[in-house]
């Protein structure tokens, strides 16, 4: 079991070429705290300081900060500063059940509370069903594999398929598209296995959190610690439930990941939702430290 | 008898065709071909009108409802229109005891989903004793896991509900579909009963028909009660007129006395709701939502929504406001939810359901999905979570075990591959009601739309309904996808029934009542359709003064006038040109937006006008003289509108805006006309070109009893307060409506827009004519621009 310390500041800024009026935001910046994550310490803020504030938790219990700004603004920015401790030991053996009982398993969990895997299985905003990503997923998968293993294969596989490549894709470009061109970035490559595992029946959602900046001594800087990083979870039956795996860099989440929020696609997760009512363009710049300090 | 043998035979005639399919219950006739006794009475009223007198009372109907302006908007392709509204004239007649029973059902029902819809927004109970299978939440759409956890300020999630139904073979009413999610029709409902009471004027008073008010009146009163000791108002909140159903909503607001608001006017300000209005942000404290859930919240709900109010989730969560019915009512229309409700019943009240619905079975259970693959050919197959009536079929269903258009793989792969997602439900067979079709009843399908309402002392359900007749014989539920047409429902009592209407005491607790409130969009498009009106009357006389001269030589005058017309967007080449037409249609488009507040007259004067203009514009009016009559034609109707609008209009704050944006015009338009037509350089003929615009040419001649020279036009046109074309006629109009306008947060101290105002009707009141040069008229036409920004910026933004 490896435990570390990070300090983490996250800064998302907005530069508006004409001031933007009635701006209300919903932030899902936060770490959440799980069993081998605690926040410390940590705090969500704005500058300027916005008019309203509201602290809360969305349905999948990721922490959230709504606030309304009531003056046109031309710059705002949106931060979070804060401590968490991450420990993770050795990757789990294999319980998961076979892919063929999978749906048995699944219909055996009789819930609709948030952790519930049923959500995570039929289409979201931004994943959809898509016949070229399922055959692709189903040549790499066989009823009698093991789920965790076909969840791994799908994930080597989506790694190998995608290349790295911050310009060839927008926020809001379509998994489907990002398939086709072969390139994007860790919301594209995650997305992407999100909608392969659920086209074999195994529910799957979306991870937004923070890499590690500067790796340990001897290791490679993993790709996504610039900016927020996005990863997947999937459903592995009763037994192993969740686990966590990032297909942008071909492996499974470890003690270098810190967990900010979870839902079915990046649409339940994004940093910053607003409503800006602008008429002209506007920039975003987007700055992430994760430093380990023990 | 010989009585009875003289009123048999023009009932035989009426009837003759009356044939009514073996194997379908037939709301009129009884299996032995005799008349149901609660039909009795209206069917021998028929019978005894000439075929002349029947043809006179349907068209007296139609009339009735083209007056009123009800319409509803098809949407074909890319387009959509407004399309007349198809009333069947023959309502459905339904017994008071039977009706009785089957709202004994309603009520039931509109109890059950309530229990569950708390029970998907909150504990999750039902899923979890296995009473309604997970997946048919979780992968419904409308089940908006946002709101999970909000529990509805007023203690229920559901306040006004549709179901609609149809009647089975053996004689029972069952449900094709419950509407939930924002149902439309009661405000159909009525119109249809206002036209039904007109064409059976003589008969209907003394028919013992359940009157319709008593059920609006309670419904009005519980959502005024909803408002609690609160300030906030109650309003409802549309899509906007682009939406099929718009009319109702406006004529739903204007009936009962709500704002009628979109998302745009509506701002989450801290925790509560604030409508934008004339007299600043006000709070809205109940919303009788009729948008779809996932477009109200960009925010916390569909981010691609460009309809929704950014923070309403967060309004409803912090109870600042009720909602009609709340946010994600939409997961009960999910026709899964049918196949499953019969036990959640059971288990829930241990009642079984009074009133049935179509029988469906959900293809995700194997025994279920054996069941339909083996009865094919009596199924409608489709979308488990599809929100659609059973009968609004799509391209994918099945129907009797073949695909309705594209076969893409065999049904059965279908139902292997995909069943979790499939429905199947019976392919029932619906009841005939007599319709008229030239002069003769016959035999259609139907079902009937019922409404239920939440009041303080239970669910009431509207003693009448919204009845869609099919098109063809054909009783199958097909039928009714089509369209066909739609009648009223009378409930027939026993008794006579007392006269209702909607002034009638109130039911519910006493309740302050708070003065009228603009909102400042319905304010804006009043103003503009005000400044609208003006322009077109301003280039309508431009024009007119153009072609009456055309025929005379070319004169520099034509040319001069021919040029100034074009920098107002109008090409002089045509007679009845584009640009003219254009600010009709601007005008009309204002006010289609604010039908709630505008008259139906004023509506008809407006869209007359520009069915003239078009007609006229399409026809072969020439220039020179016959464009010059056509201009007065329009002329004409013009000053019918304004009459209506100056005689008729009751003067509320929306009248000012209307009137303001008029004169803001006018006097920006007779400066304009100064500056181009009383300038020492304008060509001869030109001030007298001033005076005929400025509609003063017999003013000036019993004032001066000269010809017109430049110090005349001004004074006529700019300074004398008593000519109404004059511009400081219209600062003066300004002034006066400007102190009649609410005060607002900035209290006694004088607005932008007030200070504005009284600099140009101060500089024009201390002028004498030969100061108003050109140059100082340019300077006020820049004064004018500010005028309309202040208003703008104060009012309307």
């Amino acid at each position: 079991m490896t435990t570390t310390l990070y300090d983490i500041t996250l800064r998302i800024s907005y530069r508006y070429e004409s001031p933007a009026g009635a701006n209300r935001t919903l932030l899902r910046m936060l770490p959440l705290t799980l069993g081998d994550q605690q926040l410390i310490s940590g705090f969500v803020s704005a500058g300027p300081e916005p008019d309203f504030r509201r602290d809360g938790s969305d349905f999948f219990g990721n922490s959230t900060t709504e606030m309304a700004h009531d003056a046109p603004l031309s710059e705002i920015d949106f931060r979070f500063t804060g401590r968490v401790r991450r420990s993770a030991g050795a990757p789990p053996l294999d319980l998961s059940c076979g892919l063929g009982q999978l749906p048995d398993e699944l219909s055996a969990i009789r819930s609709i509370g948030p952790a519930s895997p049923h959500h995570f299985l039929g289409d979201s905003d931004r994943v959809r069903q898509d016949p070229d990503i399922a055959a692709f997923a189903h040549d790499l998968t066989h009823p009698g594999m093991s789920t965790l293993g076909a969840v791994l294969a799908v994930s080597r596989a989506v790694h190998a398929h995608m290349a790295f490549d911050p310009k060839a894709t927008e926020v809001t470009t379509a998994p489907v598209e990002a398939f086709r061109e072969k390139r994007g970035v860790c919301q594209d490559f995650s997305h992407i296995t999100i909608a392969a595992l659920r086209a074999v029946g195994i529910p799957a959602g979306y991870v937004s959190g923070f890499l590690r900046t500067t790796p340990p001594p001897g290791q490679k800087r993993l790709e996504g610690a610039d900016a927020m990083h996005a990863w997947v979870q999937a459903w592995c039956g009763a037994e192993l439930g969740w686990v966590q795996v990032d297909p942008t860099n071909d492996m499974m989440v470890g003690a270098d990941h810190i967990l900010v929020a979870i839902g079915r696609d990046y649409s339940d997760v994004a940093p910053v939702k607003g409503s800006l009512r602008s008429t002209g363009s506007h920039t975003t710049e987007h700055q992430v430290d994760v430093i380990s300090v023990g | 008898m010989s009585d009875s043998a003289a009123r048999s035979s023009p009932l035989d005639g009426l009837l003759e065709h009356y044939r009514p399919r073996p194997g379908v219950a037939d709301e009129l006739m009884q299996a032995d071909g005799s008349l149901r006794a609660v039909w009795a009475p209206l069917i021998r009223q028929l019978a005894r009108l000439s075929p002349e007198d029947l043809a006179q009372r349907t068209a007296r109907a139609d009339q009735y409802l083209k007056d009123a302006g009800v319409y509803y908007r098809q949407y074909t392709g890319t387009s959509s229109t407004e399309r007349d509204w198809p009333l069947s004239h023959i309502p459905v007649a339904i017994g008071g005891e039977e009706w009785q029973q089957l709202s004994e059902g309603i009520v039931q029902r509109a109890e059950l989903l309530e229990r569950v819809m708390a029970d998907l927004y909150g504990p999750g109970d039902l899923v979890s004793y296995g009473l309604l299978p997970a997946e048919l939440v979780t992968r419904n759409p409308e089940w908006l896991r946002p709101v999970v956890g909000i529990h509805p300020r007023s203690g229920h999630f559901l306040h006004f509900l549709a179901f609609e139904i149809g009647r089975s073979p053996d004689g029972s009413w069952f449900v094709l579909g419950d509407r939930t999610q924002a149902p439309s029709g009661a405000g159909f409902a009525l119109e249809n009963r206002m036209a039904t009471s007109r064409m059976f004027h003589d008969y209907f008073p003394t028919a013992n028909v359940e009157r319709l008010a008593g059920f609006f009146r309670g419904f009005r009163d519980a959502v005024n009660g909803l408002r609690g000791d609160s300030d906030g108002r109650a309003a409802i909140l549309t899509p906007g007129q682009h939406t099929d159903t718009y009319f109702e909503h406006a004529y739903i607001a204007r009936y009962l006395g709500f704002m009628l608001l979109e998302s745009d006017d509506l701002r989450v300000e801290r925790g509560s709701l604030m409508v934008s209005t004339v007299t600043g942000p006000q709070p809205v404290s109940v919303l009788w939502r009729r948008l779809d859930s996932r477009f109200s919240d960009p925010l916390e709900l569909d981010e691609s929504s460009a309809l929704g109010t950014p923070g309403m989730v967060s309004a409803l969560r912090s109870g600042a406001i009720t909602m009609l019915n709340s946010l994600g009512s939409g997961v009960l229309e999910a026709r899964a939810l049918m196949a499953f409700l019969p036990r959640i019943s059971q288990a829930l009240t241990g009642e079984t359901l009074k009133l049935p619905n179509i029988a469906t079975w959900w293809c995700g259970q194997e025994q279920e999905r054996a069941y339909v693959r083996e009865n094919l050919d009596r199924m409608m197959i489709g979308p488990a979570l599809s929100t659609r009536l059973p009968f609004e079929l799509d391209a994918s269903t099945v129907l009797g075990g073949s695909f309705r258009r594209t076969a893409t793989q065999p049904v059965e792969d279908w139902l292997r591959k995909d069943a979790a997602n499939l429905v199947g439900q019976e392919a029932v067979t619906l009841s005939t009601t007599p319709a008229l079709i030239d002069g003769q009843l016959v035999p259609r399908p139907m079902v009937v739309r019922v409404f239920a309402a939440r009041t303080p002392q239970g669910w009431t359900v509207m003693p009448g309904g919204y009845a869609r007749i099919g098109r063809t014989e054909d009783p199958t539920a097909l039928a009714m996808q089509k369209g066909g047409s739609v009648a009223d429902v009378w409930i027939v009592g026993d008794g006579p029934v007392r006269t209702d209407s909607l002034s009638a005491q109130p039911t519910g607790p006493f309740v302050r009542r708070l003065p009228g409130l603009l909102p400042s969009r319905a304010a804006d498009n009043l103003y503009w359709l005000g400044r609208y009106v003006e322009r077109a009357e301003a280039q309508v006389r431009k024009l007119r003064a153009y072609h009456l001269r055309l025929e005379d030589e070319v004169l520099p005058l034509v040319e001069h006038l021919g040029d100034y017309i074009t920098e107002f967007g109008t090409k002089v080449e045509d007679a009845v040109p584009y640009g003219l037409l254009d600010l009709f249609d601007a005008a009309r488009g204002c006010a289609g937006k604010i039908r709630d507040r505008f008259s139906t007259d004023g509506w008809h004067a407006l869209d007359d006008l520009s069915n003239t203009a078009h007609t006229l514009a399409a026809g072969s009016v020439t220039a020179g003289d016959d464009a010059a009559r056509a201009m007065s034609v329009l002329l004409r109707k013009l000053a019918g509108f304004s009459g209506l609008v100056h005689e008729n209009m009751f003067r509320d704050i929306g009248w000012r805006f209307l009137t303001m944006g008029r004169a803001l015009e006018r006097a920006d338009n007779i400066a304009s006309l100064l500056i181009s037509f009383a300038d020492r350089t304008a060509p001869p003929g030109s001030l007298d070109v001033a005076v005929e615009v400025g509609d003063s040419v017999m003013i000036h001649r019993r004032r001066y009893s000269v010809e017109t020279n430049r110090n005349t036009v001004i004074d006529l046109l700019a300074l004398d307060p008593d000519n109404p074309r004059s511009l400081i006629c219209q600062t003066r109009l300004l002034r006066e409506q400007e102190a009649a306008l609410p005060r607002g947060a900035a209290g006694r101290q004088m607005s932008e827009f007030a200070r504005h105002v009284l600099r140009l009707d101060t500089d024009l009141a201390v002028a004498v004519p030969e100061e108003i040069t050109t140059a100082r008229l340019t300077k006020m036409r820049k004064e004018i621009a500010a005028i309309s920004d202040a208003l703008t910026a104060q009012y309307l933004a």
